[in-house]
């Protein structure tokens, strides 16, 4: 089964390469600075948090004396928060906004995810690479450990993946899930230390936290931009089992109701 | 290359009682089922050679579209099996997916890889889509300034830039300007030439009559008949006028042709024939014979209003000339049962060499479709011969007279 769904994949490679490179076109074509807005996006929400949150409210990190900690530790949080939202907020809609495409057009299915994940993967990948400048800028370039970034994206795009499979197929027979995924997220969010470090939380708030499989992922990515740390892997075993448990209920929720999904868009 | 062959194909939707029905069918294990199917199509079977070509006809929300769906692939069949052999390409809405915002050099690269094919085959493809689209420099442009004509030129263009083994279309020859409807037309002809298989819908009588070797019926969601496109079309044209207490039958004829005949009978038609100068009956005229059609027609209810009229077709169904009584300004009024009528209908026959049928219809007003008497195809079958005229090319004789004058050639000044 999986065989033939990368065997159709190979041979629409051509329609998702060009969808990816389209959404981009799209996204900027009617624009007077076109490519310049990817850039410009990522770094006024530097900007903003860092003053914000860094300058004005004083937030400083425990344990690190420095006003430039925080909007490092802040942004690296940000961004890892960014890509997961953006494939789930995007996956649970894709067969919807497709629909025309869907009832009209026979084409591999599977096509639609995959182009979710590598549009937010070059999203991410452009907004990584403008943080990269910043820290090379401000002389926090965190070194070796920074390898670590891509098996973390890996595994959190395979979390984000199952999710977003699970939820796009959902959405499409329940529309409520779409809703209730997006009052979700505002809860998730705030149960992910992103915001506020882990350490100012009572002991048993922060093992309830572990039970949030983000947690550990996303303490990688700070502890990766902000000390240069390479990740405990153990710590991560909890997102690696829930993703690719996701990962096969997705693939069998869609394999079950691909067909009937069609009638009811 | 280009077989299809579908079997026991039918399609259900699944229709649940309330929201909540669903989520406690996929929730709890083992619970029955808690949705009814709505069958929209049912008990389909055909098979379909390479290279032929089938009509399918039907009213609206008799399942034609479901089933090119289903056999194009985007929706899924309930039951049954479709094994198809060869590349598909379909004309189903055309234009879909075009993204208004980028140019129609860049929409039609976009089609083309959502056909599966890469962008090298594309651009390889390019000069020809453009030439064959002829939509000029427009190709670059924003599809957004396209009017819908130029969008479908495209995307026909692009749909069929390569020859595909089996060509599924639906009502697209509709679209666009005369002059691209007869280009388009022409294309499928051709592929047809080439051996591609061909599967239309079409409500154009004429279309399916002139490109089909055969038609399906479908009604209500089944196969009501499959055979020759006229047959097929004279069936579907009868039970279109199908009321109460009519009916309809079909004979086959000595000719093979199959006669179908349909209607309330409170009129009916007791004879046709074609008869010439001198009051014979005839089945040859000559082109320009002064001919009379001869219809007789008898009163079996009282009823208060009597149109009768009458088409000719030549052999692929196509309508020659029509008329009737009630254009003519010669409907009958309150008519008593048992009275017979004889309509003379004299002419020259400007037809061309060939066979003729004759179609005729009893009516209320002026269509058939209002009160349906008799509606009777191939009521009288004739040839028309050409001895008397020079050879011509054409089903109409408009015998034009020639001169020629000769005017003197312009010399150059200049001229050594």
């Amino acid at each position: 089964m999986l065989l033939s769904l990368y065997r159709s994949l190979c041979s629409y490679r051509g329609f998702i390469l060009g969808s990816v490179q389209r959404e981009f076109q799209a996204r900027y074509r009617n624009s007077l600075f076109g490519a310049l807005w990817p850039v410009l996006n990522p770094l006024s929400m530097i900007i903003v948090y860092t003053v914000i949150f860094s300058h004005i409210m004083r937030a400083r990190l425990p344990g690190v004396d420095d006003s430039m900690a925080y909007s490092v530790y802040l942004c690296g949080g940000l961004l890892a928060w960014g890509l997961f939202a953006e494939i789930t907020l995007r996956s649970q809609n894709m067969f919807l906004e497709n629909a025309n495409l869907l009832k009209k057009i026979s084409f591999p299915r599977v096509c639609l995810p995959v182009i979710v994940l590598i549009n937010a993967g070059i999203n991410f990948a452009i907004i990584i690479g403008l943080f990269l400048g910043f820290l090379l800028f401000t002389g926090r370039w965190p070194g070796m450990a920074l390898l670590a970034l891509i098996p973390l994206m890996a595994l959190q795009m395979m979390f984000c993946a199952g999710l977003g499979m699970v939820l796009g197929v959902l959405n499409v027979f329940f529309r409520d899930v779409g809703q209730l995924f997006g009052i979700c997220l505002q809860f998730w969010f705030w149960l992910t230390p992103i915001v506020y470090p882990m350490s100012i939380l009572p002991d048993w708030v922060q093992r309830l936290l572990q039970l949030n499989p983000l947690t550990n992922l996303i303490v990688s990515y700070q502890n990766m931009f902000l000390y240069g740390q390479w990740p405990v892997w153990t710590s991560l075993l909890p997102i690696f089992v829930t993703g690719v448990v996701l990962c096969l209920i997705g693939l069998r929720l869609f394999r079950q109701r691909v067909g009937e999904m069609v009638d009811e868009l | 290359m280009g077989h299809i062959r579908v079997t026991g194909l039918g399609k259900a939707y699944k229709q649940y009682p309330t929201r909540w029905s669903r989520l406690a069918e996929w929730l709890i294990p083992f619970s029955p089922l808690r949705h009814h199917q709505h069958w929209v199509l049912q008990n389909v079977e055909f098979e379909i050679a390479p290279g032929e070509a089938v009509g399918i006809v039907g009213a609206n929300g008799a399942g034609k579209s479901t089933l090119l769906k289903m056999i194009t692939g985007t929706t899924q069949p309930t039951c049954g099996k479709i094994e198809l052999e060869g590349r598909v390409a379909a004309l189903l809405e055309l234009g879909m997916g075009f993204h208004p915002d980028f140019t129609g050099r860049q929409n039609a690269i976009m089609a083309g890889q959502l056909l599966g094919m890469q962008v090298d085959d594309i651009e390889a493809l390019m000069p020809q889509i453009e030439s064959f689209a002829e939509i000029g420099e427009a190709i670059d442009h924003p599809v957004r300034t396209y009017s819908s004509g130029m969008q479908m030129r495209l995307a026909f263009s692009v749909a069929t830039a390569r020859r595909p083994d089996i060509l599924i279309v639906d009502e697209a020859l509709s679209v666009g300007d005369a002059y691209f409807q007869h280009k388009s037309f022409e294309r499928i002809r051709s592929f047809r030439k080439a051996g591609t298989t061909l599967l239309i819908v079409s409500h154009d009588r004429s279309a399916i009559q002139s490109i089909c070797d055969s038609a399906i019926l479908l009604k209500d969601g089944c196969m009501a008949m499959y055979g020759k496109p006229e047959a097929v079309l004279d069936y579907y044209n009868a039970l279109m006028a199908e009321r109460e207490g009519q009916v309809v039958r079909q004979e086959m004829l000595a000719g093979g042709e199959v006669q179908t005949v349909s209607g309330t009978g409170e009129a009916a038609i007791l004879s046709v024939r074609l008869l010439d100068e001198n009051d014979r009956s005839i089945d040859a005229a000559e082109v320009g014979q002064s001919v009379v059609l001869e219809v007789q027609v008898e009163v079996r209810q009282d009823i208060e209003r009597l149109v009768l009229g009458f088409i000719l077709k030549d052999r692929l169904g196509q309508m020659m000339y029509g008329i009737n009584t009630h254009r003519q300004d010669k409907a009958l009024t309150d008519l008593h049962t048992g009275e017979r009528y004889t309509y003379r209908f004299s002419f020259v026959m400007g037809l061309g060499k060939g066979n003729y049928s004759v179609s005729l219809s009893l009516s209320r007003l002026d269509s058939h479709l209002d009160r349906n008497y008799e509606w009777r195809d191939y009521g009288l079958v004739f040839h028309v011969i050409n001895n008397r005229h020079e050879d011509f090319v054409g089903c109409s004789w408009l015998a034009a007279k020639t001169t020629i004058t000769r005017s003197e050639a312009i010399v150059s000044e200049h001229t050594p």
